[in-house]
């Protein structure tokens, strides 16, 4: 034990020494190969605003299609050169725009932009941790991802297009070079991104476990933990279990791509002749790629949830509610996202009876859910709620968490599956669900430790404007697909205009294309508040939420590696301890001790009132039980 | 600022302020991804169990693995046999090393890594033997001269005067096959051995650390526990993939 504390401590100094400012730092070790998790934090956020800028102009110009089939753009043959002849997309780069907006908005945007940045940012700093367990393996994790980040963008300019099979990649379509144009060098360059990804994911993913796990200052017990650590914590254990059978997959992939093996491949005839690679199983690519794929959805939105519980407890200045069950919500969620997988390929010709096995599980999923947005809205109840935008998109993530879920619960069930299958509902579900509540969930985050990040807060008018346009055209680009979708029109189409059946619903996409549109407009209010604000922005102070947590009570003003001047501040209390009673202010850190505070409002003697409300508790209840059998016994009934 | 609760958090492991698994963060980091790497191969055997399953005949491991340097055939498993103890006794040398570490006796570290890399080094030398030598018989990824479906057409090709090994070739080349198990093999024990190998390199980083006292200095040995570690998992992997390849 003592040999352990040793150790810890030999740690944390050395990175102190960095406080001292005896250390040299170049530009390139500052800004661009830093080990500093904050600047890695901040690293890992304008790659994630980047990519998300360019998967949502991706969006506009397959919107523009979808909208408008038979419109033609001269700027589109400008920009997309051969993909847009004669200013028309075409279908291959429409399928390649479809596929390389998925990929970019899950796992760059929502996976390494959300949890990149956060977990960075934050599981150090409120932990009470000098830097990341292995800062120089936290550094290695950006610059993979960076890698990766190149490698998907550059497949976009190959000759043939990028990757054109959808997000998911199945085979054969991604497993044949000669199936399509996007199946050629595209889709290798995207198993190679995404190979490297995974490398990336992993290093971050084992360090934010390392640090949570080892690197807690004294008092931060595991029940002490901001709700956004034990978010960040599940995430990394999801991605550590998850992506490695992507990778396994991914290899499958490869090696039937460029050996000619059938891992994936049976029974396929090109033009009228069989191909000589037989005897394999795409179901098989499937089954492996969604064992990653739903724990994916979790990696994606837990870390938009722990952002919330943070941003709602503080902004309504009340302790969460139900802290445990919070945790215990988070849990039940990572173990079920192992086991629901088949619910994506309830089509697949499964066991009817594996398919209710999968059912069952899946819709299970709604009861930890339903624990998370009951705990939001009873912390939001009577709280003394301050508008900021970060809340403003807190509630935001609770409003689409709930439309979302709610059509998972449809989607969850394998007979109405058979409708809806593949079609706009799943879309709509998903994008509400895990893309725009998870958005919400990151910009709530972007808004509430902007100043942590940079010392200045971000302009609050040009936030509620951001946030209320981007909350209208979530909805009024997502919502009227639900209905598109249960008439059973198809996902991934280029256009509407080939069946009779789809024809009504051209007038509802030109709506849709708009509101798309105009969702994407805002985000530029968004990109020029971020930006301003960081050169110009109005300084913060040291704890402008007034929260609890301790990344609040290191320097904001200068960047210091090793986050705190001195000693790592000790920990007292939980983190929710807003509005005490008895209290001077509405909020107590968690470095503050009992002793630094008034008698009424020591935790001792709320554990005592606490205990006293208990048992008057249980006093009322014997007598309703007495009131009861006397009732009973006046009925005729008799004990025994 | 107080410090009365740090008293209170003595002995309390999971407290903060304290490695609650008693492991340093690099061990812990290790165990993941041990427990990640696991995953990895879960998903490659499953995907053989699943392709198995659904194929209508599959090699028999003791007519393909029946060969041995100098011994042409009709000793089944005898070279994989001496591959797997060589796998498991540098195991034994990395336990050994460990614990030399624990005494911080430079000397017998380094003795030790050594032979593990020279283990390390041996079991893949077998492999490439044995690789080479699957080769020679008309294996590849994508051809499987084991398929029981050519046997007629070997006998075939034999009954027209040819020799085995020239029937053998001429049938692989030409006539459609199920080649899942050559592309299974050649691509899990690959996976494997490709894991052995990045061992070895970081194994011999390792020993020239130990050579010059970088641990020495450092005061203890912890992270030849760490790359041991590895190393029994890849000894441990060889295991389950032994099983599936070579025993049923």
């Amino acid at each position: 034990m003592a040999h352990a504390a040793t150790a810890h401590h030999d740690h944390q100094a050395g990175h102190g020494h960095d406080d001292h400012g005896h250390h040299h730092e170049t530009f390139l070790s500052k800004y661009v190969f830093s080990m500093d998790h904050k600047m890695i934090a901040k690293q890992f956020l304008i790659t994630g605003i980047l990519m998300a800028f360019i998967g949502m102009l991706m969006s506009v110009i397959f919107r523009i299609q979808l909208g408008w089939p038979e419109g033609t753009y001269p700027w589109m043959e400008t920009l997309l050169g051969k993909w847009g002849k004669g200013g028309k997309l075409s279908p291959e780069f429409y399928m390649g725009l479809v596929t390389i907006h998925g990929t970019i908005m899950v796992f760059f945007v929502l996976t390494a932009g959300l949890s990149g940045t956060f977990s960075n940012l934050l599981i150090p700093l409120q932990l009470g941790a000098r830097d990341m367990a292995s800062p120089f393996i936290n550094m290695l994790s950006y610059w993979l991802f960076f890698v990766s980040t190149v490698l998907m963008l550059a497949s976009v300019f190959v000759e043939t297009g990028p990757a054109s099979g959808g997000w998911t990649v199945y085979p054969p379509l991604s497993a044949l070079p000669q199936a399509m144009s996007g199946s050629g060098l595209g889709m290798t360059l995207w198993l190679l991104s995404m190979t490297i990804f995974i490398a990336s994911s992993l290093m971050g993913s084992l360090n934010y476990i390392a640090t949570i796990l080892n690197m807690r200052t004294v008092g931060m017990k595991m029940t002490r933990m901001p709700l956004t650590i034990w978010a960040f914590l599940c995430t990394a254990i999801l991605g550590v279990l998850s992506f490695p059978v992507l990778l396994s997959a991914a290899v499958l992939l490869t090696f039937d791509r460029l050996f000619h093996t059938s891992f994936y491949l049976n029974e396929i005839y090109i033009a009228g002749a069989p191909l000589a690679q037989t005897g394999g199983s795409a179901i098989l690519y499937q089954h492996l790629f969604w064992f990653l794929g739903h724990p994916e959805v979790y990696i994606i939105l837990m870390p938009a949830l722990g952002l919330t519980s943070e941003v709602i407890a503080t902004n309504s200045r009340k302790p969460i509610f139900g802290y445990r069950a919070m945790i215990g919500s988070l849990l039940g969620i990572s173990v079920l996202s192992f086991i629901v997988w088949g619910h994506h390929m309830f089509m697949t010709g499964m066991n009817p009876f594996l398919g209710n096995v999968f059912m069952i599980l899946t819709l299970v999923i709604a009861v930890p859910s339903a624990v998370k947005t009951f705990n939001y809205l009873a912390t939001l109840w009577k709280g003394s709620i301050h508008m900021t935008p970060a809340m403003l998109f807190a509630i935001g993530l609770v409003s689409m968490f709930i439309s979302g879920g709610l059509t998972g619960i449809w989607l969850g069930n394998a007979a109405l599956d058979i409708n809806l299958h593949d079609t706009y509902f799943v879309v709509a579900h998903f994008h509400l669900v895990m893309g725009a509540a998870s958005i919400f969930g990151m910009l709530a985050g972007v808004y509430h430790w902007f100043p942590r990040m940079f010392g200045r807060v971000m302009n609050a008018r040009l936030g509620y404007l951001h946030f209320w346009l981007t909350l209208a055209s979530a909805y009024m680009v997502f919502f009227p697909m639900h209905f598109i979708g249960m008439d059973g029109v198809p996902r991934r189409y280029y256009s509407f205009t080939e069946f009779e059946y789809m024809k009504p619903w051209l007038d509802l996409n030109k709506f849709i294309s708009i509101s798309a549109i105009l969702g994407s407009v805002a985000q530029f209010v968004f990109l020029y508040n971020f930006f301003n604000s960081i050169f110009r922005g109005e300084k913060s102070g040291q704890n402008p939420w007034k929260a609890n947590t301790l990344e609040w009570t290191a320097p904001m003003d200068v960047r210091l590696h090793g986050n705190w001047p001195g000693d790592i501040p000790h920990v007292y209390r939980w983190p929710y301890d807003y509005s005490v009673p008895g209290a001077v202010d509405d909020f107590i850190p968690q470095n503050v001790s009992d002793d630094e505070l008034p008698e009424a409002a020591r935790s001792v003697n709320r554990e005592q009132t606490l205990a006293a409300e208990a048992a008057n508790q249980e006093k009322k209840e014997e007598a309703s039980t007495l009131a009861f059998s006397s009732l009973f016994s006046k009925l005729g009934f008799r004990k025994g | 600022m107080s410090t009365h609760s740090v008293a209170a958090n003595e002995g309390k492991i999971w407290d903060g302020g304290n490695e609650p698994f008693g492991a340093s963060y690099g061990k812990l980091m290790m165990w993941f991804f041990l427990l990640s790497d696991a995953f990895t191969f879960t998903a490659l055997l499953l995907g053989y169990g699943a392709l198995r399953f659904s194929a209508l005949n599959w090699a028999d491991p003791d007519v393909v693995f029946q060969s041995a340097p100098g011994i042409e055939s009709g000793a089944p498993l005898v070279f994989v046999g001496i591959m797997t103890f060589i796998l498991i006794m540098s195991s034994v040398t990395m336990v050994l090393a460990v614990e030399a570490g624990h005494r911080n006796s430079k000397s017998e570290v380094v003795k030790w890594m050594i032979w593990t890399v020279i283990g390390g080094a041996m079991f893949l030398g077998c492999q490439a033997w044995e690789w080479t030598h699957l080769f020679s018989e008309g294996a590849s990824i994508t051809k499987n001269p084991f398929a029981p479906e050519l046997v007629p057409y070997i006998e075939k090709f034999v009954s027209q005067g040819m020799s085995h090994h020239e029937a053998t070739l001429k049938a692989v080349n030409e006539i459609p096959h199920n080649y899942e198990f050559t592309s299974l093999f050649f691509t899990i024990t690959g996976f494997h051995g490709f894991h052995v190998f990045s061992g070895v390199v970081i194994n011999i980083v390792i020993t020239i650390n130990a050579m010059v006292g970088t641990y020495q200095r450092r005061g203890h040995y912890e992270m030849i526990e760490k790359v041991g570690l590895y190393w029994h998992f890849v000894d441990l992997v060889w295991v389950f993939v032994f099983t599936f390849f070579y025993l049923v």
